[in-house]
């Protein structure tokens, strides 16, 4: 079967090791089994599609479950249940019952059928065509930087060089999709999130580049997968060489962190979105399966930007520990996935909203000049390679106080000014 | 303060009167103005107020309070109503405090008609107006944290206290809300002995609550940024407009109905009056705090020295009141700010003139002052630090 044409088609796509173990081929040898019933020269198209599907129906039920999970976490962290009355009808003509509610699991599924079936309102005064195009393109680009990021050892969708740039380039026009939504929309309210949309995109595109870029630097690539391959190591089999383990990865792992959450939209950057202030944003003239689109694609923007942060500075599908890597490597990805989404939330139902000036300045005066030091950090670092012995210790420290200092200064002067108070009393 | 001691998450239009200049706005180059109205549906307005705000870009250069989507002819109506009858009609103005409301309403008729009060009810009525500061302050600082944008967290664990309370004015006058619980000359229910002791132990385990809200939340980077230096009020403006309550001294004049009119018992116990010294919406936050710290005290001060009595005055008479021609005005320091009745009487069942002065819609009329040179954002946030509770404001 393996004909010439098709072996110079496919000999980008990822085979699996003999080595690996069975779970780990499972994915790929599923594929395998289920492309070679096909004729050969359609071969290379099924495994694209394959991929394709496996993403829209692992992420789609993945994005179906976070919902739950953070309505779920953000009820307990609010001191109440989150949902937990959806489940499965009881049939009756069933021989057994089943316990029917299920911890509320099924509620994404009453959600859809609902948002399905709400009435699709467009207000007349809206720009028709960019109205409906919105919430279609804002899921095209968040599906897009899925494309790129290696879920497993042998499983990244697209193996490209430039991995990361086409990752930003297909993540930061989300954006601009907010910004047709609030125009098209022709609502004072969506126009001033359409507004807020642009200014954050401006303000956070940088300090996330330049937040990755000591990455690039200390790996020497841009592609995804090699960055995860350089993480690969472990000192005594105990303690993984992941980026998030140096000076300047954990710092830059943080500016991510932040840069990520105002990408995403997400408490305390959500301010697009601000519900006190703004009724919903862009969202307000939104509603029915429009309305759940513009929720999918935000879910879908934080998953990749999770997914992204754990390849970059996590260690990506690598396990923790030497002998740990008899469990596959998809599954260790999910689980770093998975720990960073319930970050998110735990952030979304801690943190208070910055206001639009606050934000920009963050940005400009906080998290940029930061990500410049980081990149100068890791810069050091790079050049530093070979040191060993006692220098690896002066190594650690310089790095160290090259990012902790600047930090402590800056920080001081954000928040110049600003103290809790005492105050006096009249009795 | 000035522009120098602002940090750099402050706004460059933070005070009052530096905002976008007519300059600025006829300038052929400056963009537009937008006007958006707020309102009467919106998340933050806290009812059905509207604001009608002009921006620059987000900076808002002209507010327009529009009030009355809730107007009830609330004055009207008592005045067609006998005294007893309107007392159900004063739950509603501010429906978070019912309690209070009662009171000055009850101590308006008192002084018209010139009747008693034993000394247990003047107790119960501290008890009452005392929890009901508690009830009112943590809603308020519940609703300014998610008018701040945090996601409902802050404000559910403030309604866990609230709804305690809440459930203990249920078992007493059997509504959580709408209590209607005061009468001319004493109270309507005495609480029993288990009553008191579950509020007292309430009472008691407040402070925690107190504490581990303060914890979380008052040294918040974000909120201090987000809230100081936002919404200045300075004293004499304030005076000027006749703003009263917790708005009032966190600007830091110290005039609280308590201490200076000494209605009731609350003469007989020791507390202190919170002072703020910028006036700002942290100032703001900051007075509803202690003040329910202060509350406490008064609490246990009152379930230790509640005397045995009767609740009501034996003189007092609920069928055929006629108080003799005249007029009264009875106010106290209702969680908002200076709640007075004024009634005139002409000798009829019903008053011939019954006026409220409601503190909410006075503390909003500076509203515009507060907010110019702000931000939307910013502007939701000096209203939660108001504290409006719109069946009040209109009425």
């Amino acid at each position: 079967m393996n004909s010439s044409g098709l072996s110079l088609l496919s000999a980008h796509l990822p085979v699996a090791a003999a080595a690996d173990g069975l779970l780990e081929r499972l994915p790929l040898t599923l594929r395998d089994t289920f492309v070679q019933w096909f004729p050969a020269p359609t071969q290379w198209l099924l495994h694209h599609l394959i991929s394709i599907v496996g993403i829209l129906a692992i992420f789609g039920l993945f994005f179906a479950f976070t919902t739950v999970a953070e309505r779920k976490l953000l009820g307990r962290l609010q001191n109440r249940l989150g949902p937990n009355r959806a489940g499965v009808p009881k049939f009756s003509f069933l021989p057994f019952h089943l316990k029917h509610k299920l911890f509320g699991l099924t509620q994404p599924f009453a959600d859809a059928v609902k948002a399905l079936t709400k009435e699709d309102i467009v207000p007349a005064a809206a720009d028709k065509l960019l109205h409906f195009l919105a919430p279609v393109l804002v899921v095209a680009f968040s599906l897009l930087t899925f494309a790129v990021l290696p879920f497993g050892r042998n499983l990244i969708p697209v193996e490209l060089d430039a991995a990361l740039l086409y990752f930003f380039a297909a993540g930061s026009a989300t954006e601009l999709t907010i910004f047709m939504a609030g125009w098209a929309s022709r609502n004072k309210y969506s126009l001033l999130s359409a507004m807020r949309a642009l200014a954050q995109v401006i303000s956070y595109e940088l300090p996330l580049l330049l937040s990755v870029i000591p990455v690039v630097l200390v790996a020497g690539t841009l592609s995804t997968q090699e960055i995860v391959v350089a993480q690969g190591f472990w000192t005594f089999g105990l303690l993984p060489h992941w980026f998030i383990f140096t000076p300047w990865g954990a710092a830059g792992f943080l500016l991510f962190l932040v840069a990520a959450l105002a990408e995403s939209n997400r408490s305390p950057f959500d301010l697009p979105e601000a519900e006190s202030e703004l009724i919903a944003g862009h969202l307000t003239e939104y509603s029915g399966f429009k309305y759940a689109l513009f929720f999918m694609a935000e879910y879908f923007g934080l998953t990749a930007l999770s997914g992204l942060g754990v390849t970059l500075f996590l260690g990506g599908w690598q396990a923790p520990c030497a002998f740990l890597q008899f469990i596959p490597s998809y599954l260790w990805f999910m689980g770093k996935l998975v720990g960073m989404i319930v970050f998110f939330i735990w952030v979304r139902g801690t943190l208070l909203r910055l206001r639009i000036d606050q934000l920009t300045r963050l940005s400009w005066q906080f998290l940029v000049p930061l990500a410049l030091i980081n990149l100068g950090n890791a810069a050091f670092w790079a050049l530093t390679g070979a040191w060993s012995g006692p220098l690896q210790i002066v190594r650690w420290a310089v790095s160290a106080a090259l990012i902790v200092v600047p930090f402590v200064l800056m920080g001081r002067s954000l928040t110049r000014g600003q103290a809790p108070r005492t105050y006096r009393y009249a009795t | 303060m000035s522009a120098a001691d602002l940090s750099p998450f402050n706004s460059p239009f933070a005070a009052g009167t530096a905002g976008p200049s007519v300059r600025a706005v006829k300038d052929p180059f400056h963009g537009d103005l937008l006007e958006v109205s707020m309102g009467p549906q919106h998340p933050s307005t806290h009812g059905v107020f509207r604001m009608v705000v002009t921006l620059d870009g987000e900076i808002i250069v002209k507010l327009k309070p529009v009030f009355g989507y809730l107007h009830r002819n609330h004055e009207k109506i008592a005045e067609n109503t006998s005294y007893l009858g309107s007392m159900p009609y004063t739950d509603r103005l501010d429906y978070l405090c019912s309690m209070t409301t009662n009171w000055a309403y009850a101590l308006a008729v008192e002084k018209l008609a010139g009747q008693a009060v034993p000394d247990r009810a003047q107790y119960l009525r501290i008890i009452m107006a005392e929890l009901t500061r508690l009830v009112n302050h943590s809603c308020l600082v519940g609703f300014l944290f998610n008018d701040l944008g945090t996601s409902f967290t802050p404000l559910l664990y403030a309604f866990r206290e609230r709804e305690k309370i809440l459930d203990l004015f249920e078992s007493l006058t059997g509504s959580r809300m709408m209590c209607n619980y005061q009468r001319f000359g004493g109270c309507r229910v005495d609480p029993t002995p288990e009553w008191l002791a579950a509020a007292s132990r309430l009472v008691d385990n407040f402070p925690r609550f107190l504490d581990e809200y303060e914890t979380m939340l008052t040294g918040n980077e974000i909120m201090l940024a987000r809230t100081q230096g936002v919404g200045v009020l300075d004293a004499a403006k304030a005076v000027n407009a006749g703003i009263t309550g917790p708005c009032l001294r966190a600007s830091g004049y110290n005039y609280d109905v308590r201490k200076v009119d000494g209605y009731g018992f609350y003469p007989r116990f020791d507390f202190r009056v919170p002072l703020g010294a910028h006036g700002d919406t942290y100032d703001r936050y900051m007075m509803r705090v202690l003040e329910m710290r202060e509350s406490v005290k008064i609490l246990q001060q009152a379930f230790r020295d509640l005397p045995a009595g009767p609740i009501m005055d034996p003189k007092s008479k609920l069928r055929g009141f006629r108080p003799k021609a005249g007029e009264a005005y009875g106010r106290t320091e209702s969680p908002k700010g200076e709640l007075g009745f004024f009634l005139v009487s002409d000798g009829s069942p019903n008053p011939y003139r019954y006026r409220v002065r409601p503190p909410t819609l006075i503390n909003l009329t500076l509203l515009e002052d507060m907010c110019l040179g702000h931000t939307i954002a910013d502007s939701v946030v000096i209203l939660g630090s108001i504290d409006i509770v719109l069946g009040e404001v209109d009425r």
